[in-house]
């Protein structure tokens, strides 16, 4: 790819990723926010960030289709630090918004809520890979073992899932959609995993027959 | 105090909302603010009216004013009122009531009157605004959802009604039953799994107390579609959800009703759901609530025991232990 589409897909990426809290800020200027402001950030911030995680779980299945897309990888860092960057202020609207940065609240929400309690847990999945997400966090952790530590992303999915499955009310079927996808991107990498050993089995087998 | 003097224009004599927005603006005038402060205020509320979003057409309604008024509340606007709705035979979403529910058929509308009463009766709608002098009732609304408005209501004591029911001694609860119709709402089977039609209950003591408002309009005028059209009944000590909407059936029972939320589940919305700070709900606090139609840093407020009125419903209660009976 070339340098200067690179770089125009890259402000692109940013652009759109940018429109959800572009929105908020703007709407809030505006006195648009709707009847319950602080549900509305929740929403927004919470829905863009689970729907920017479903996003880089399907960069890997996408690419597999065609060698041509290989490229696609060189965007799921900065959707994933966008997914990230919503996680946090989402989280931030629990603590100052819903708990009023107050200790006591927070505890109790942690120790008694469940959706809470999958929230964060989402959360600290996602932190450690939003941390190492440098390059030079990639090279010192090495390969191997970043890529195992990045596997928390399938965690943090399913954590996601359950957090807004909880958060509705009993009966509510509004999650579904969203379900739906995430099982999908998850369900569908064992499948591929399972593709492409018997891809390789069937290479090697083909290098011992065309020796005999 | 929560309970005050009544207003002193009745709405009867007030001709639109604006009218309405500058005749609380007034008040609020004359018990001392500012007179810049006031014209601000008035202004701002009237803001939303220069452009109002699509809302179906109210008829005016004539109101005596009540001495079971809240005072003392800044009233959230008729926008946020009315496009911001749990009703989910027309979506989950809080705005998906204003823009689904233009179909409910309120005219003809008829309330069926059945179970233990001396004979089963039909009430037409008209017929029953006309039963009794209507009301301008602002009540205090909390969400069980932690959010909460102030409302001024239009209707009269479901007591008054009660009473041409001639229900039996037998009856110890009264059950009501919501409009349902998959035709006009295709919601209730796209958006969730419940089981229809809204069905909702009080104690006979409860349904009696004068604060139970068997409600017609707010703000003056009959009731938009999304809150409940025509009829439905306001219990500002419970949880919004005890307070159906769009009534057909009106049933005398001699034991508990099965009621929807309750059935949906149990462990998180209770037969009796008084608006109790003490009792949180398993997955958020109930201490305190989040005000519609502030900026998103100014919401929060403390949740007061039965709502704030406590002084006039506490007694039913007494002996009951309110966490088991939340």
């Amino acid at each position: 790819m070339k340098r200067s589409t690179l770089i125009l897909l890259k402000t692109l990426i940013w652009i759109g990723c940018l429109v959800p809290i572009t929105w908020l800020v703007l709407s809030y200027i505006n006195n648009s926010l709707g009847p319950d402001q602080t549900a509305e950030i929740a929403s927004v911030t919470g829905l863009t960030a689970i729907w920017l995680l479903a996003t880089t779980l399907a960069i890997s299945p996408i690419r597999s289709l065609s060698p041509r897309l290989s490229w696609l990888i060189k965007f799921r860092r900065l959707l994933g630090l966008f997914m990230f960057f919503y996680a946090t202020v989402h989280m931030l609207t629990w603590l100052g918004l819903y708990a009023g940065f107050d200790l006591t609240t927070i505890e109790t929400d942690i120790e008694k809520r469940r959706f809470i309690i999958m929230g964060v847990t989402t959360y600290l999945f996602v932190l450690p890979l939003a941390a190492t997400s440098t390059t030079w966090a990639i090279r010192k952790l090495g390969g191997r073992s970043w890529n195992r530590l990045h596997m928390l992303i399938y965690l943090a999915a399913l954590t996601a899932m359950v957090h807004y499955w909880w958060k509705v009310k009993t009966g509510v079927l509004t999650p579904a959609p969203l379900t739906l996808v995430l099982l999908v991107l998850l369900g569908v990498r064992p499948v591929l995993a399972w593709n492409r050993r018997r891809k390789a089995r069937a290479a090697v087998a083909l290098g011992t027959a065309s020796k005999v | 105090m929560l309970i005050g003097k009544p207003p002193d224009i009745p709405s009867s004599e007030i001709t639109s909302r604006d009218d309405y927005f500058r005749y609380l603006s007034r008040r609020r005038f004359l018990k001392g603010a500012a007179a810049a402060g006031a014209a601000t205020l008035a202004a701002n509320r009237l803001a939303p009216f220069v452009a109002p979003r699509a809302v179906q057409a109210g008829t005016k309604l004539q109101t005596v004013p009540s001495p079971l008024t809240t005072t003392g509340e800044e009233l959230t606007k008729y926008d946020d009122i009315t496009h911001y709705n749990n009703f989910y035979e027309f979506g989950v979403d809080k705005g998906d009531p204003a823009k689904n529910a233009g179909g409910l058929p309120t005219r003809p509308w008829t309330v069926k009157v059945e179970g233990k009463v001396a004979k089963p009766l039909t009430f037409d709608i008209d017929d029953l605004l006309k039963l009794r002098p209507l009301e301008d009732r602002v009540y205090r609304h909390r969400c069980v959802e932690a959010w909460s408005m102030v409302i001024p209501w239009v209707g009269y004591s479901l007591s008054e009604f009660i009473k041409q029911c001639n229900p039996l001694p037998s009856a110890k609860y009264v059950q009501f039953l919501s409009y349902y119709n998959t035709k006009v709402e295709k919601w209730t089977y796209e958006d969730a799994t419940i089981n229809w039609p809204y069905s909702e209950g009080l104690r006979m003591d409860e349904a009696m107390n004068p604060l139970t408002l068997l409600t017609f309009g707010l703000y003056g005028e009959t009731l938009p579609n999304q809150d409940g059209a025509p009829v439905r009944v306001v219990l500002p000590w419970k949880y919004g959800f005890k307070s159906a909407k769009s009534i057909v059936t009106v049933r005398f029972v001699e034991k508990q009703p099965p009621t929807t939320w309750n059935d949906q589940a149990p462990n998180e919305y209770g037969f009796y759901s008084n608006v109790n700070p003490n009792v949180d709900h398993p997955r958020w606090s109930q201490k305190t609530e989040r005000r519609i139609g502030l900026p998103f840093y100014a919401q929060r407020r403390t949740t007061l025991m039965f709502n704030g009125y406590a002084d006039q419903v506490a007694s039913l209660y007494n002996g009951m232990d309110l966490r088991r009976n939340f």
